[in-house]
């Protein structure tokens, strides 16, 4: 399979650049490919060292194999760094019926726009460094489609969580899918990220959404977007990428958007999610391995079957990451959080996607919101959302995060994740505790 | 990355009898900073195999000597979550040579093959014969044949057959990767990019 785009960051390709000098193999199409590091970032002082010694030794590796190899690098302080998932579209790399690969599961952001794209490992960054190829097999095609319109107070982030729910962290596994229906037609670019993002959360390596009028409007005139007669073209061919009528799909599945209420897990996978406003469902009905991982996963957050979520307390607020952490997540944030106060009991990070939306965020006037609301904008990166660099939840803290995984230690040792919208963030930001978001925002 | 060329492993098996093990617990996030790949079975399951003192802890499987061997046996959905290749190498550095499970994620299989580390997925009934099997008695040994692609339980004799890509068995095999043969396409790559513009 040919790669028309490859993104690279810090921690999965020093090891490949590794082994294409150990073959002696130089870069095959450095043009082709993109970097910036993302992942062990510090979200402050970003103008200063990094202080930990292990990370700022992988940010400097790709910065020299960069350099050595003439890959453009948004390095940190440059006017385009940011997390890899959030710059690729904002620059108008990310560009429909393209094929996108990253050493990061959660490339799959990039099918928002028709592409094909999924994660890779780092042996497969060393394919696509030597040859801009890799081999792979067929995946079976799925379709979900959501129709209806989503409730008030309902977000992307809600229907991805609802889907993973439904259908489990490993039912989409040897999948891709198609994302379709008038509730995901409905969604802006930003929102159609989101569940392109998380389709890896329901084990499916890639997720795409056929383009349409938004996502041109959303590419055109990006830095890297086609112009003048190219654009033309480049139109005329996205206009054709969607399934045919006919198209036969190996599963589908149908919801309905008014079924969907603000989502939030319980869990220790992304899969354990419900309702805001219900109840940890018990182990009724389940035995064996299945009743032991339930067991476990509650006990590491130690929840009890049956309890209600609403009112449980909340100590940290982490928003951001490549699932939400664009412009979008910042606006629904902070209009939430406009006139209230965080809560005293609350620590909140919230940190922009990337250089552009931290701008955006500026010119635009959130920052004021949100620090009148208590609240301060760090700088970009994955942040706390696996907890590489220095925003790690303490052990046995509850965060409430509107990043991608809640699993075991993911956000710091002994972390507990509770996965949700910025809405549903918000809420929890301004209580303390879970919160329904429509309730607090009169909707 | 080279790797030993895999055909017969008869040994022990490490049961893992829990369902989606996530790449976080194979190997947290905080471990994946070395820019070499050396290393990274010390930190396997770090945070399910050590207290946060750094001392074994002596409820997880691996700190128990009862249980060895290179077949490690996890529940279903192993592997899920990130892309990280790390995963893999740990898994292979601190000794397996072969993961069975029910189901596998999709990137982790590719990276374990990638790596030299044979994922067999069997039905979840042969899954849990496995485990009974382990859980009378912890020395049963495991036959793996790749050329055949079975796996046997050595004591009963009872076996399963198991699915493998032929490309990828080839390589296992051969203890080849996908590198050398994509750099030997360049040209074909080449007329490719021409073709398209």
């Amino acid at each position: 399979m040919y790669i028309d785009k490859h993104l690279i960051h810090e921690v999965t390709s020093p090891v490949a650049f590794l082994g294409l000098e150990k073959r002696g193999l130089k870069v095959f199409r450095p043009e082709n490919t993109i970097a910036t590091p993302d992942h062990n970032v510090p979200t402050i002082d970003q103008h200063l060292t990094i202080q930990e010694e292990l990370s700022r030794h992988q940010v400097e590796m790709l910065t020299r194999n960069c350099e050595k190899h003439g890959i453009q690098l948004c390095g940190l302080n440059h006017p385009w760094h940011g997390i890899v998932h959030v710059i690729g579209p904002e620059l108008g790399i990310t560009q429909p019926g393209m094929t996108i690969v990253c050493g990061d599961s959660h490339t799959s952001t990039h099918g928002a726009f028709g592409a094909v794209a999924f994660g890779i490992g780092t042996s497969e960054v060393e394919m696509v460094l030597a040859s801009q190829c890799i081999l792979q097999p067929k995946p079976k095609r799925m379709r979900i489609t959501v129709d209806g319109q989503l409730k008030e107070g309902v977000t992307a982030k809600d229907i991805a969580l609802y889907i993973i729910s439904r259908i489990s962290t490993s039912g989409g596994t040897g999948h891709f899918v198609e994302f379709a229906g008038s509730a995901i037609r409905s969604l802006t670019m930003e929102g159609r990220m989101t569940v392109c993002n998380m389709s890896i959360e329901c084990g499916a390596r890639g997720g795409l959404i056929a383009p349409d009028e938004t996502t041109f409007a959303y590419v055109k005139g990006r830095e890297y977007a086609p112009k003048g007669a190219d654009w033309d073209k480049a139109l005329a061919y996205w206009k054709t990428l969607h399934s045919d009528e006919e198209a036969v799909f190996d599963t589908e599945y149908h919801f309905d958007a008014a079924d969907i209420e603000p989502m939030i897990t319980y869990g220790t996978n992304p899969g354990m999610g419900t309702g805001v406003t219900s109840s940890i469902p018990t182990s009724d009905g389940l035995s064996g391995s299945d009743k032991l991982t339930f067991e476990k996963s509650l006990a590491y957050m130690g929840y009890s079957p049956g309890d209600k979520l609403l009112g449980k307390p909340v100590d940290y607020v982490f928003v951001g990451s490549c699932t939400n952490g664009r412009i979008e997540d910042l606006r629904a944030f902070a209009q939430f959080v406009k006139g209230k106060q965080k809560a005293p009991s609350v620590t909140a990070w919230i940190v922009p996607g990337s250089k552009q939306v931290e701008k955006a965020a500026r010119e635009e006037g959130l920052v004021e919101i949100l620090e009148a609301a208590g609240f301060k904008l760090r700088q970009p990166g994955c942040s706390a959302c696996l907890a590489m660099n220095d925003d790690k939840i303490p052990e046995g803290k509850y965060a409430i995060s509107t990043s991608n995984r809640n699993f075991e230690g993911r956000q710091g040792p002994g972390a507990r994740t509770l996965l949700a919208s910025p809405l549903t963030a918000a809420a929890a930001a301004v209580t303390g505790v879970i919160a329904d978001p429509r309730e607090l925002a009169g909707f | 990355m080279s790797y030993d060329k895999f055909s017969i492993l008869i040994s022990p098996a490490v049961p893992l009898p829990i369902e989606n093990v996530d790449t976080d617990q194979i190997i947290p996030a905080r471990f994946l900073k070395a820019v070499e790949r050396k290393g990274f079975g010390d930190n396997l399951f770090r945070d399910w195999r050590y207290d946060r003192n750094d001392q074994p802890k002596s409820d997880f499987v691996l700190n128990n000597p009862l249980y060895t061997g290179k077949i490690l046996v996890g529940g279903k959905n192993f592997g899920s979550g990130s892309s990280r290749e790390h995963a893999a190498w740990a898994i292979y550095d601190y000794g397996f040579r072969v993961v069975v499970s029910s189901f596998f994620a999709d990137i982790f299989k590719n990276n374990a093959l990638n790596n030299g580390l044979l994922p067999v997925v069997v039905t979840p009934d042969f899954l849990q014969k496995i485990f009974d099997t382990i859980e009378k008695d912890p020395t049963a040994v495991f036959k793996v044949d790749l050329q055949e692609q079975t796996f046997t339980i050595v004591a009963t004799g009872e076996s399963a057959t198991f699915e493998i890509n032929p490309y990828k068995k080839h390589c296992l095999l051969n203890g080849l990767d996908d590198i050398d043969y994509l750099v030997s396409l360049k040209e074909k790559i080449a007329r490719f990019e021409n073709q398209r513009l």
